[in-house]
Formats: structure tokens, sequence, C-alpha cells
């Protein structure tokens, strides 16, 4: 056997004239799916594989299904006889352009065995001998060529027996080393400065090993086996290049480091293998330490960067490390400008006024799922821009050598012992994106293009969540147009199902169809929650101004306030302030920051009255009904009287309207229990019922009785009478004695003119299985607060038989993907991600909220 | 649901005849959302009384339309609605069903009756009247009736909401019952101006037949027909209404990009027809009506005419102006891929379509709906191939950046800032002149030192008040020194350079009506997104 070595990724390009075998060949060594076969395109578009005037057609497919492959770094074998140095020029073009490798099989087979098995085939037998000539003289002419034409390997098989013999042996890529899985410490650039890495690495834990003769430092081990991570720019600038070569190669030599290269060391090769360069930043001085060494250490140093690759898959490809940052597309490929990305980075082409050219913010459009660390750029500090870090802290200028635990995630800095060297204008005083708020990519929220597209959302509770074009549309025009800033905006609340339609007389809904619908969810214990009809509203409230500036990156304010979708619920920052001032002084006073160890807190709350906000809709729809039906029915009543007393026999007309009417005034009352005059914030109040998250983490761990109870004290230490108690009730829904208490606490709230309730699982909404279709919550609402929602006379024993057949179904699963997003939101944010992956989930809340679903449910 | 008619002529119980319902019983009929119920409270030689009561029946409202097996998906309004109380369009069905033959005239047992003009009063309790006690007046005092309006109070608890929609209407005259039946048929749906009104095709031929005589002297006839043959949005809820419902507002308060009132015009030769035919049928205002400019909808105000000179002719209007003043910086600027930015119903995309140094143009805007005007306006759908290459309508938004905007010549952000609240304006400065980086942009924003010259109402403008925004939905309007400093900063930032064109009047004390940034890109910027680290210190 014959081992044919070839890169994972590849595209692989068999070379050979009509009847070589190339089809055998391909099918013998790759999956068909592999394979992508001229004949098969040909045959597609004209119906005849052996059609020639369908090849400019065939093979337009043909590459633009090569290009979907490697696109996605899958191997692709192009079975086409190639011999043609143009056919083969568009597929070198075709792997550069995916930034793989191409590879070449060559298959050398005699003339007439090639001839032989052609007029074998039925539809082959016709072609003129010439034909295969003339490919052969083509392929010959070519085979000195390959190489230089862009095939980093040819494998030249000649002869039959040569060609049976083979077997394909595939070569992992130098970057792929997802096997390791650290733990790592990736260190920024260090240029020259040894004294600091010495110390980091101290810091980090390791262990320095010396050379006994000169007492330098030649070895580093973590005593756990941690393993360090240079990110390039070893060299140049600092005081003691040799130095941190020294420490560095004798690290990578034991297998107690990785490193990839610097733009520095490239220069810094160029320059010892005797090129000709610029002896500009900061190179002087590298050349001037080295001058000091023996040639053998140059030689070493030489070696050494020479043999650097330019980026590393890590941990199965959760880290990449490259030392100017990286683009998903260009994570494991392999070409000259995925290298020079990873060495020098992406400019715009452009020049900034001082002539130096300007670079590409590709951090901001990194969506990837891998996180890449990186270096190059000088920051003040090291910080998170979606899901990448750069950890060049200016340690040479007088700044920070910084080292970012991995998968820790935990960042170590030393300051540097001086200013080694004059930076030429101070460090960005901003982290890229700081400034312009982490832009948000229209493709973060739907498919650009495509008003069918369906995104899709992974949750962990609810799997893959999709939202529809349509729906994400609707979503966009009112998130950009009056949504509050995205960085406050880190949650929207999911919608809620009522309870099961009740059976009891002149009901709808009734608490019993709650505890059954737990019941036979093996829910044991349920708080049910006093409903507010109010507004629902999301407070983020910070400690202070530096906090929400750390926290959110806002300019100013110190939080927010908002609805339902994603509005200011008060209408101006002053206002929004003043009742953030009042609800952090609840949270100072409770002790709240210190003990829950946080400089932030999101709260979930019902902000009453429901007039404050709803005051036009209000006077537009409900009043507006009520004062019509105050109007119409009594003087209806009145005209019927007259007619019945005349003698005019009405019937039970009489008796109808005048139930109408009461109905009618029921409707009015209903309403008026949540309208009071608001002036400012006097008259509101805000009720918190689960404490959503604080810095670093969502409190769902916790259950809704230590929600209740936080907010309790929130409610106590707030002497303003803004914050407002919520009722609660635990009830075990398998204790007859319980429910019945239940009921009759619902019973006495509705009676006096309150919503309803909501009910619960107490345990915490961590807890919840993964895909559980239990409801994370039902609501209850009383008989008077339902002719609000189903118009006046509802309770009508007619309307109400059929109102009860309504379909719960859709808003169950509404509610249930709803809440799986608003949790995924809240588990991002905690875990410290990219602004994105949390707008992605608090986007898709509000796009499902414009699903077509009963309204009155 | 409820109205009386009464007379005192005598014998007054001969209303009976006339409308062919008998004073001794009551009577109902069936009617599409419910039942009519005729009677007489009071039926004597010297008056006579009849009722006519609508009892809707408010699921069938909504039933009518449930779509097979789906949950009803209406908006909630329809559940808690004042059909089944107001005197609406569905009480004038019921009226002409129920009152049909009068209504027409006819009185087989006593013709001598329908042409006879009777005392008459009419009572309706709770009237929906879009336009007040005023515009049942406009409506109804030409038509000889004496008029008492008076508004019905939204609701005595909360006096500081004001007063309903709903007139508690007394009418009286001296007309034929049949006139007054038919008066009372047309201007019930028109005074209600319901957002559902149904409107089915043959609904053109019953104005004609129940206008006849009356309705082209009207001196409100545009306001009726217009109002009468309204098309309105259906039952169904679109996605943005239910999200205008989850946060309690309305559908008009978050799709405003473009008036609501924009008349989804028409293309078919149908349609076209059905205006010809109102013409064609004497009532010149017609095709005004229907499609032409609603008066409802704030249209931008206009400066105050110089005092005695009511016969100026028209001035051009500002939005023109604008948009020449727009063409005129790209053609300067020797765009020819043009990206309009917040393109609205597509006027300016018309515009540059119509030179040919425009090879591609690209609307964008976040409403759909303004899109879809912007598509019918452009007549997207029989456009020829070669033009229809040169256009493009995009959903975008640009608090976001979007890929599919790099690389254009130019891009105009027409009277688009102010819509943007200021704090998330970096987002627009960096999706634009960061991401999208065209070569020239275009910015118009309104002056607000000129609204000043926008006389208020009460002095005969339909003006501002002082401190009032042009437009509902905007979030600032800026005077010339703060537009400069944007600009010059966002400028600064991104590597342009800046020039201001006055557009409209320059007024030499408050400036020009709109206000004008050229953006054109220079150097590199100074400071993008990413550092520009110079390389001293790249490393």
């Amino acid at each position: 056997m014959t081992p044919l070595a070839i890169p994972d990724l590849a595209l692989v390009v068999l070379v050979g004239t009509t009847g070589a075998g190339k089809s055998t060949f391909a099918r013998t060594h790759f999956k068909h799916t592999q394979i992508l076969s001229s004949d098969f395109f040909r045959g597609m578009v004209a119906d005849d594989e052996n059609d020639q005037s369908a090849s400019k057609d065939a093979f337009d497919l043909l590459h633009h299904v090569a290009g979907k492959r490697l696109a996605a770094g899958r191997l692709t074998v192009i079975d086409a006889t190639s011999v043609q140095r143009g056919a083969r020029e568009q597929l070198v073009k075709l792997a550069r352009d995916h930034d793989v490798l191409p590879v070449a099989i060559v298959l050398d087979v005699p003339e007439d065995i090639c001839f032989a098995r052609n007029s074998t085939r039925p539809d082959r037998a016709h072609l003129p001998r010439n034909v295969i000539t003339r490919q052969r003289k083509d392929m010959t002419r070519s085979l000195r060529h390959l190489q230089r034409e862009g095939f980093r390997k040819v494998h030249h098989l000649r002869g039959v027996e040569e060609i049976g013999a083979a077997s394909i042996v595939y070569e992992k890529r130098y970057n792929d080393l997802r096997h390791l899985s650290g733990p790592f410490d990736i260190v920024g650039d260090i240029h020259g400065c040894r004294a600091e890495l010495e110390t980091l690495l101290g810091q980090l834990g390791y262990a320095v090993a010396r050379d006994p003769g000169t007492g330098k430092a030649v070895d580093a081990v973590h005593p756990e086996g941690r393993t360090a991570v240079f990110v390039g720019d070893l060299v140049d600038r600092g005081p003691d290049t040799p130095g941190v070569l020294r420490l560095v190669m004798g690290m990578v030599r034991a297998g107690h480091a990785i490193c990839v290269p610097g733009n520095h060391e490239s220069k810094l090769l160029r320059a010892l293998n005797g090129r000709k360069v610029s002896v500009t930043h900061g190179l002087q001085e590298s050349l001037d330490q080295l001058a000091l060494e023996s040639d053998e250490f140059k030689k070493d140093v030489a070696d050494f960067c020479e043999g650097l690759v330019s980026h590393y898959l890590l941990d199965e490809g959760r880290l990449v490390v490259s030392h100017a940052g990286l683009p998903e597309k260009y994570h494991g490929r392999t070409s000259g400008r995925v290298r020079s990305f990873a060495l020098y980075g992406d400019t715009t082409g452009e020049t900034d006024e001082y002539g130096l050219p300007v670079r590409y913010p590709w951090a901001e459009e990194y969506r990837g799922k891998a996180m890449v660390v990186y270096g190059h750029t000088p920051m003040p500090r090291a910080e998170w821009v979606n899901n990448t870090i750069c950890l060049d802290t200016g340690c040479v200028f007088g700044g920070e050598l910084t080292a970012l635990r991995y998968p820790e995630r935990e960042l170590v800095a030393v300051p540097a012992e001086q200013v080694w060297y004059e930076p030429v204008r101070p460090l960005k005083a901003e982290a890229p994106g700081g400034r312009d708020g982490r832009p948000l990519d229209l493709a973060d929220v739907l498919v650009p293009d495509d008003p069918m597209g369906r995104r899709v959302v992974e949750t962990a509770g609810a799997g893959r969540v999709m939202v529809r074009g349509e729906n994400a549309a609707a979503a966009l025009e009112v998130m950009s147009r009056f949504a509050i800033d995205p960085r406050w905006l880190v949650y929207l609340p999911p919608t809620m199902a009522p309870c099961a339609t009740a059976q009891e007389e002149g009901l709808l809904e009734h608490p019993e169809q709650a505890f059954a619908q737990y019941r036979a969810d093996g829910v044991a214990t349920v708080v049910c929650e006093e409903k507010h009809m109010g507004s629902r509203a999301v407070a983020l409230v910070c400690r202070d101004a530096d906090a929400a500036r750390d926290a959110f990156g806002a300019a100013e304010g110190t939080g927010a306030l908002w609805t339902r979708t994603g509005r200011s619920f008060l209408p101006t920052p002053e206002l929004t302030e003043q009742f953030l001032a009042r609800l952090r002084a609840a949270v100072d006073a409770a002790g709240l920051w210190d003990e829950l160890d946080t400089d932030w807190l999101l709260l979930d709350a019902e902000l009453m009255p429901w007039s404050a906000k709803a005051v036009e809709l209000l006077r537009r729809q409900y009043a507006a009904v009520g004062a019509a039906a105050g109007a119409a029915l009594p003087a209806a009543a009145q005209a019927l009287a007259r007619a019945a007393e005349r003698g005019i026999e009405v019937g039970d007309l009489s008796a109808h309207i005048v139930r109408r009417a009461a109905n009618a005034q029921g409707f009015r009352d209903a309403y008026g229990h949540y309208c009071w005059p608001v002036e400012g914030l006097e008259g509101l109040r805000f009720a918190p019922f689960q404490i959503l998250a604080g810095r670093g983490r969502a409190y769902t761990a916790q259950p809704h009785d230590w929600h209740l109870a936080v907010a309790d004290r929130l409610v106590a230490a707030d002497p303003t009478g803004l914050l407002a108690p919520t009722g609660r009730l635990v009830v075990d829904v398998g204790d007859p004695e319980q429910v019945a208490a239940g009921v009759a606490w619902w019973t006495a709230m509705t009676a006096s003119g309150g919503e309803g309730m909501v009910v619960k699982p107490l345990a915490a909404e961590g807890a919840r299985e993964p895909g559980s279709r239990v409801q994370p919550g039902v609501k209850v609402r009383g008989p008077e607060y339902l002719r609000i929602i189903y118009g006046p006379d509802y309770s009508e024993p007619v309307h109400l038989k059929r109102l009860r057949q309504r379909h719960l179904g859709h808003k169950q699963s509404l509610a249930l993907r709803e809440h799986a997003l608003g949790m995924e939101s809240l588990d991002r944010l905690s875990r410290g991600e990219p602004l994105w992956r949390v707008h992605e989930a608090v986007f898709a809340v509000l796009a499902l909220e414009s699903e077509p679903v009963d309204p009155r449910l | 649901m409820f109205l009386t008619i009464s007379t005192t002529r005598r014998p007054a119980a001969d209303l009976g005849f006339l409308l062919h319902k008998h004073p001794g019983k009551a009577q109902q009929f069936s009617a599409t959302y419910g039942t009519a119920h005729v009677f007489y409270p009071e039926a004597s030689d010297d008056r006579c009384e009849v009722a006519l009561m609508l009892d809707v029946d408010p699921l069938a409202l909504v039933r009518g339309t449930k779509k097979a097996g789906g949950s009803p998906d209406f908006a909630l309004a329809q559940y808690v609605n004042d059909r089944p109380y107001a005197a609406s369009s569905l009480l004038a069905v019921a009226l002409g069903g129920v009152f049909r033959t009068a209504m027409q005239g006819r009185c087989d047992l006593q013709p001598e009756l329908v042409d006879e003009a009777w005392p008459l009063e009419v009572v309706i309790p709770a009237l929906p009247s879009r336009g007040g006690p005023a515009m049942v007046h406009a409506l109804f005092t030409p038509l000889g009736w004496t008029v008492e309006a008076e508004p019905v109070p939204l609701d005595e608890r909360f006096p500081e909401w004001g007063d309903s929609r709903y007139v508690r209407l007394r009418l009286t005259g001296t007309l034929r019952v049949a006139d007054a039946l038919r008066h009372l048929y047309v201007m019930l749906p028109v005074l209600d101006d319901a957002k559902h009104y149904w409107v089915s095709p043959d609904e053109v031929d019953k104005l004609l037949r129940a206008g006849e005589g009356w309705l082209a002297g009207h001196p409100e006839r545009t306001v009726i027909t217009r109002r009468y043959l309204a098309r309105r949005p259906g039952l169904t809820r679109t996605a943005l209404e239910r999200l205008a419902e989850v946060d309690d507002s309305e559908l008009e308060d978050i799709d405003n990009a473009v008036p609501q009132d924009e008349p989804d015009l028409p293309e078919t030769g149908a349609e076209a027809g059905t205006e010809a035919g109102i013409v064609e049928a004497g009532i010149e205002a017609g095709a005004e009506a229907v499609a032409g400019a609603p008066a409802e909808t704030a249209p931008e105000p206009e400066p105050t005419a110089e005092a005695g000179t009511p016969a100026e002719p028209r001035p051009v209007p500002l939005a023109t102006h604008r948009r020449n003043a727009i063409l005129t910086a790209l053609r300067e600027a020797r765009a020819a891929r043009v990206l309009d930015l917040g393109c609205g119903d597509g006027k300016l995309l018309g515009d540059l379509l119509k030179e040919r140094q425009f090879s591609e143009v690209v609307g964008v805007d976040v409403s759909v709906r303004a899109l879809g005007i912007a598509a019918r306006r452009l007549h997207l759908e029989r456009m020829g191939e070669r033009q229809r290459s040169r256009v493009k309508l995009l959903q975008g938004a640009l608090t976001y950046t979007d890929a599919r905007l790099a690389g254009y010549d130019a891009a105009v952000l027409s009277e688009v800032i102010e819509h943007v609240d200021e704090p998330r304006l970096p987002a627009l400065e960096y999706a634009v002149f960061g991401a999208a980086r065209p070569e020239t942009v275009v910015v118009t924003t309104p002056n607000v030192e000129y609204n000043v010259r926008y006389a208020p109402e009460e002095e005969g403008g339909h003006g501002l008040a002082a401190g009032a925004m042009r437009h509902g939905d905007h979030r600032f309007e800026w005077d010339r020194a703060q537009f400069r400093a944007w600009a010059e900063q966002v400028g600064g930032r991104f590597g342009y350079a800046v020039e201001f064109v006055p557009v409209g009047d320059d007024d030499p004390e408050v400036g020009p009506p709109t206000q004008m940034a050229v953006f054109t890109a220079s150097a590199a910027p100074a400071v993008i997104d990413t550092p520009a680290v110079p390389k001293e210190v790249r490393a």
C-alpha cells in the first residue's frame, strides 16, 4: 500500500484522462458525498453526462457546490479530467478563496488502457481516440507545474498497479490542537520584558527553572500541569529580548507552553536570515541584544521563529489563539491570508491622519462560538468584545503584562517595572466599541433579505426556538424605533397562559384548575401570587453611575425601567432617575448590595396604576365603551318601559336590557379599580416579585419564596410608598385544605376588585428540566376583571358557554418558549456573554409576542 | 344601538304606515350581528315615537370571520367593543334593512304621505362622532335639521379624561320621513368613521342611492364620501398590531412612519373604475376624496402667508425643496449607487430613478408598511426589467449595522435622525458612517428655529404651538448650532468633511426650515471604532 498524505481539510483534485479510473478511485477512497463529478453535474443540467455543450453550466454548478462545502469546512474531491491548466486554476482559486489547501492526485494511466476501458462503455464507445491522446498530452505537459500552480501536495500515481495500491492517510492541520484542553494561561505581548514575564509566571503559579550555570530562566512549570500560551510579540523594544526568548523557547521545547508568532517575530526572523528589513519599532534593541548571544542561540531563535504556526485551535475548538485575532471563517484554515491576518490583523485599506493604516474592527463583527484570545494592539486594559479579548496591555510602554486564565476567564496582570519604550501616542482610552455601544448587526436578530427566513435561538430550557421572519420584522420596527438602548435591555418578560377553563357556574377561570394542572404535572408545592393590575415593568438599578458604566457601558444614567416591549416606562430620563433613586435607596437600606455581592439588580415587577401607562387606551377603548353603554342602555330601557306601559308585549327584552346595563356598570367598576391619578412619581406603585439577576449571576436557582422575601425587604426599606408588596400563599396542591384555602384567598381577593392571581411552582425556575412542558406559571383571573378582557356581557350564560370553547395550546406553547428565551438571556448575561448574544434572546421574546394568539388569553 | 324617531304631525300614528311597522306591537328582525327590535314607546294621535334597538351579539361580531380551526386572532378591541352600545354603522345597516321600503319612499297604502314633510325629532343617545359635536352640526344642519349635540363624558369618576367621542344627539326638523331615514343611513357610519367598518363592493351604489338628491349639494360631501367609502384594515391583527397591544397601545402609535391614512394607492382598473363612477354620478369630490391627502393627518405645516395675500399661488412644498436639494447634492457628488435610508413612502426614490446618473437606488426603511407603499408608488410590479434592476427595497434598521449597505457611493438620511432617540444616535452614526461608510452622506433635519414661522392655528395657520415639534414622532428638533456641532463631531470621528446647505426659504433671522449637511469622506477616520493605532504603538 502506498499511503497518500492529505490534510484533513483539503480540496482534492483528481487529474487524469477519461478512462483513467478517476471515478472508481474516488469511490474507493472517499465518501460518495465528498465527490463532485463533472459527469454528474452535466447530467443534472442537461440530462446527458457526456453533453460537452453543457460543460460550462455543469462546472458553474460544481464550483458552487464545492464552494458551499469548503465554506462549511468539508473535504471535497473533484472528479473531472482537470488535465488543462485553466480548469485547475479555477479549482486552486476556489481552494484559496476558502482558505483550504488544494491537493492534486494524478492518475497516470497508459492511453491504450483508457481507450480500451472507454470502448466497453456504451455511452463512451463512440469517443474518438484522439480525444484521449490530446488529454494525455495536456496532462503530461502539466505535471511539472502542478506545485507552482498552487497545489500544496501532488501525488503522481503511475500506472494501474500504483493506483490500485494507493491508500489515503489524513494529516491533521498544524493549527489543530483541539485535543489539548489545558487549562491554559494565555500571556499577552511581552516585548522583551523578561522580568515582568517571570513575575507574571510566578503569580500564575509557575515555578521558574534556571540554568545552574548562568542563573538565567530556561523553563517554567506549573505544578498542576497548566500550559502557558504566548500570543506572540515576545521580542523588540524591551530590555531583554534574548531572556524572554530563552525562557519561552525552553517552555515550548519542554511542552510547558505553546506559542504563536507575532509580526515582530516575523520581522526578526527575516532580519536574522539576512534579509533587508527596515530596522524600526524596536527591532534595533533586539538585534543589539542578540549580538551579544552565541551564534548557536541565534540559530535556535531563527529555527524557533521559523517553526511557529500562525494560530491554534484548542480545547475542542472552543479556544482560538493568534497574535492579531482571527475571524471565525479563518479558524483552522490554512492559507497565506489566514497567516497574514493572524500576524498583522486586517486593515481597511485607509490611512488615518498620521498616514497610518486603519485597523478593521473585526472583533465587532465577530459572532463565533470559539473564544478568540489575541494581542497586537495595546489597550489600557483587557476587555471582552464579542467573546474575543486582546491581552496586549502595553507592558513595554509602562502598562501591564496581562494573562488570561482559561477556562476560568480570570485576568491576572503585573505592572511594568518602568516605561521601557516611549509610545508615540498614548494608549487608546477605550476598548473597541466602547463609544458606539458595541454595535449590533441586523443579522443578529433576523435573516436580512428573506422575509420568510427563520432564525433559530438555542436555549437551554426549550432547545431551538424558531423566530419567523414576519415576527422578526415586526419586532425590528418596535425594537429599533421605540426600545431603550440594548445595553440596558437585557430582559423582556415572557407571556403567561391562563389556567385551564373552569366549568364552575358563571366562571371562566378558577384556581381549582390551576392546582389540578400542577397536580397532574407532578408539582407538589405552588405559590399563589397576587396579580397586580398595572403594567408589567422591568427595572435595572445600578448602585451608582460607575457600576452602570462598568457593567453596561452606559454613558449616562444609573439604570432603566422598561415595558413589555422594551420602551422606557417613564416619559423622561429625569423621572426615571428619580424612580431609580428611590429604588436604589431601598436596596441600600435593605443591605442587598453586599449581601448579594452585586452592584446592580434586575427586577421583574408590576407598575401600578394601569392608568399610568394605559390612560390613552383607557380613554379610547375602555372608558369609551363604558360611556356609550352608560348613555345608550338606560335610554333604551326607559323606552322599553314606556312601551310596556302602553301594553305592548316586549317580552323579556326589558329584563335583558336591565341586566346588560348592570353588566356595563360592572365593567366600568372593574377598570375603575385600576385607575388613579399620578403626578410625577406620586401615586405610582412598583411591586417587584422576582429578582432576576445581579452581577455575574441570574437568581434562577432561588425558589419563589426567596424572591418574594427579598421583595418584601425592599418594600419594608422604602419609606416613600413607591414600592408595593405582593401578597402570596404557598399551597400544597395535594392537601385539600390548602387547596381550599387557596381558592378562598383568590375569591376574597377578586371580590374586592383584585385582578386575580398567578400560580407558579414554588421551586427555582433554574431547576426546570430542559424541555419541560410544565408551565412556569398560570394566571387565574377574577370574574369581574374578565369583563375588561371579554367584554361586559361575557358572564351571560349564553356567552359563557361559547367562550369556554377556548384553545390554550398555542398560548401555553408560546409561554414556554418565551420563558426559555427569558431565562436564556439572563444566563447569557450572567456568563458575561457578548451583547449580541443577550440581545438575540431578548429580541426573540419580542418577536414571539407578535405571533397570532387569542389576545384574551 | 338605539335611536328613536318621533313626530307630532297629526294623526301621528300614521308614522306606522310610512314605516310599515305596526305601532301596536313590538317586532324583531334578525340582523347580521344580532337582533333588531322595533317598538313604539308612544303612539297617539298627537305624538308617535318609534324606537329602533339593535341588540348586538358581541360574540357574533368576531365570530363571523373566525378562521377555520385556528384561534381567533383579532385585536382585543374587537372583544371589548362599543358596537353593542353605540349608534354605529351596524345600526345604520339595521335601519336600512328594517325600514327599507320607507327609505325608498314607498307607501302603497297611503302613497300621499310619502312626499309630506313632517315635523320630526330624532334622538340618538350614544352617537359616535369623529369630529365631535361640530362634525354633527356640519353634517346635519345643511340638510335642514336643527341640531342639538351634547358630548358624553368618558367617565364621571375621572373628569380629567374629558369627553368621549359620543354625543347625545337630538335632531329636529320638518322633512320627509324617507329623507330622514336616508340621512341617518349615510351619516351614522360617516360620523362613526370606525376602524373596522366593512366596505363591500356595492357600497358605492348604496351611497349613491341613499344620497340621491342631497349628497351632491352637501358642502361636506368630500368628507362624507371619503369616510363612507374609506377602506380600513381588515379584522385580523398584523404582527405589529399584536406588539402594540402587548404594550397597551394602538397600532397607530407605533406604525407611524407613514401617515396611517396614507391611501393604499389603488392600482387595479376595478378600483379606478369605482372612482370614475363616483365622478360620473356627479359627486365631483370623488376621486380626490378617495385618494387624496387626508385632512386629519398632520401635513408639513406651511408657513403663514403674508397678511393680505390670500390669493397668492401655493408655494412649492418644503418636501419638494428638500428633495431637490438632495438631488443636487447627489449630482454634485457624482454618486451613482445611492442609499435612501429611511425611505418612507419612496418619493425620493422615484425622483432618483428618473435620473440616469443613479444606476442603483436602494430604499431602506424599518417599516414594512412603508416599503409596501413605496413599492406601489414606484409600480415595482410592472416596472421594466432594466429599470427594475436599478431599484431595491430593504427592511433595515439604522441602529444595527447591515452588511448589505456597505460600498455605496452615497446615502441619504432625509428627515430621519430626528426620529431616533438621541442616546441611540451613536449606534446610527456607527452603522452609517462607520460600517456602511458611503463616500457621501446627505442628512436633512428640521431647523427648530424656523418653527416660529409656523403660526399657531388660532392665528389661522395650521402650524405649531410654541415649543411643539413638527411631527408627533420627532424625538428632538435641533437649531442650527446644535446640528452643526453634531455634524462636525460625527465628521471628525469618522473622517468626513461637512458642508452645510440651507433648504427652503433661508430666513435672515431664523434660518431655513430644513437644514442639510453633506458629508464627504476625506481621509480615513481619525478614530474609527477600533482604534487606529500608529504603527509605532501598535507593535
